[in-house]
C-alpha cells in the first residue's frame, strides 16, 4: 500500500464530497418527486403549476438544481481533465461549463418564483 | 530514487470497443456519457420547464413539442441517462463504503443497474410519452 502524506491542498477530497453529497440530495428530490407526481396526477397546466406552487416543492426544487449546478460543475471537470489536454482549451471549456451551469441555476431561481 | 523498471517501455493495449468492457467498464463509461448527455441537454429541458410554468399557451405549445417523434426519442434517451446514471451513481456510493467491491457483486450489480435503468426507461416512457 501506497503510504502518501496528504498535506496542504485539498487532492480533490472537497469535490469528490460535493459530488456525492448533490447526488444523495437529487436521489431523494427524485424519489420525493416522483411520490409528489403520482399522488397529484396532474394532466393540465392548473395542476401541473400547482405542483411547482407548493412552498416545500419551491425549495426542494431549489436544493436539486444547487446540487444540479454543483454536481455537474465535478462531473464536466473531470471529463474536461480527461479529455482535453492544451491549458488554454480546458479552460475556456470550464469557463464555458461555469456560465452555462450558473445561468441554468439562475433560470431555475426565475421559472420556480415567477408569479 | 527513481525505479529503473518504471522506465522500461511498456506495451499498451486499450480496448476501446464498449461491448468488449467488462460489465462494471461498460457501466462506468455509460455513466460518464450519460452524464454528458444530460449536461449538454440541460438547457433544453430547462427551456421546455420554463415554458410548461410559464402559462396555459406556452404549456400547450411544450406539449405539441414534446409530442414530436424526434423529441420523444431524445427525450426518451435522456429518460435513460438519467435512470443509468441515477442507477449507476448509487451503486458507486455503496461501493464507497466498500460494499460489493468484490469481483462477484461487481459484476452482478453491474448487470442489476443496467436491467434496472433499461426496465425503468421502458416502464416510465411508456407512462409519461405515450
Amino acid at each position: 500500500m501506497v503510504k502518501r502524506v496528504v498535506v496542504g491542498a485539498h487532492y480533490g477530497l472537497r469535490g469528490w464530497l460535493v459530488q456525492r453529497v448533490s447526488a444523495i440530495v437529487m436521489a431523494l428530490y427524485t424519489l420525493a418527486f416522483a411520490v409528489a407526481f403520482a399522488a397529484a396526477k396532474p394532466v393540465d397546466y392548473g395542476q401541473w403549476k400547482a405542483l411547482f406552487s407548493q412552498g416545500w416543492m419551491r425549495f426542494a426544487t431549489l436544493a436539486f438544481f444547487v446540487s444540479l449546478l454543483l454536481h455537474a460543475w465535478v462531473g464536466m471537470r473531470d471529463i474536461l481533465m480527461d479529455y482535453i489536454k492544451p491549458t488554454g482549451w480546458r479552460l475556456a471549456l470550464e469557463i464555458v461549463v461555469v456560465l452555462v451551469l450558473v445561468g441554468a441555476a439562475g433560470w431555475s431561481v426565475e421559472i420556480l418564483w415567477r408569479t | 530514487m527513481p525505479d529503473a523498471s518504471l522506465n522500461k517501455k511498456r506495451p499498451l493495449w486499450y480496448d476501446l470497443n464498449l461491448l468488449n468492457l467488462p460489465l462494471p467498464g461498460l457501466v462506468s463509461i455509460l455513466h460518464r456519457i450519460s452524464g454528458a448527455a444530460l449536461f449538454f441537454l440541460l438547457l433544453w429541458l430547462l427551456y421546455l420547464l420554463d415554458g410548461s410554468l410559464a402559462s396555459a399557451e406556452r404549456f400547450e405549445a411544450v406539449r405539441q413539442t414534446v409530442s414530436h417523434p424526434l423529441a420523444r426519442l431524445v427525450l426518451l434517451g435522456l429518460l435513460w441517462a438519467f435512470l443509468h446514471h441515477l442507477c449507476a451513481g448509487i451503486r458507486y456510493l455503496f461501493l464507497d463504503i466498500h460494499k460489493g467491491v468484490e469481483l462477484a457483486p461487481a459484476r452482478a450489480t453491474s448487470v442489476v443497474v443496467l436491467v434496472v435503468s433499461l426496465v425503468l426507461t421502458a416502464a416510465l416512457g411508456w407512462r409519461l410519452l405515450w
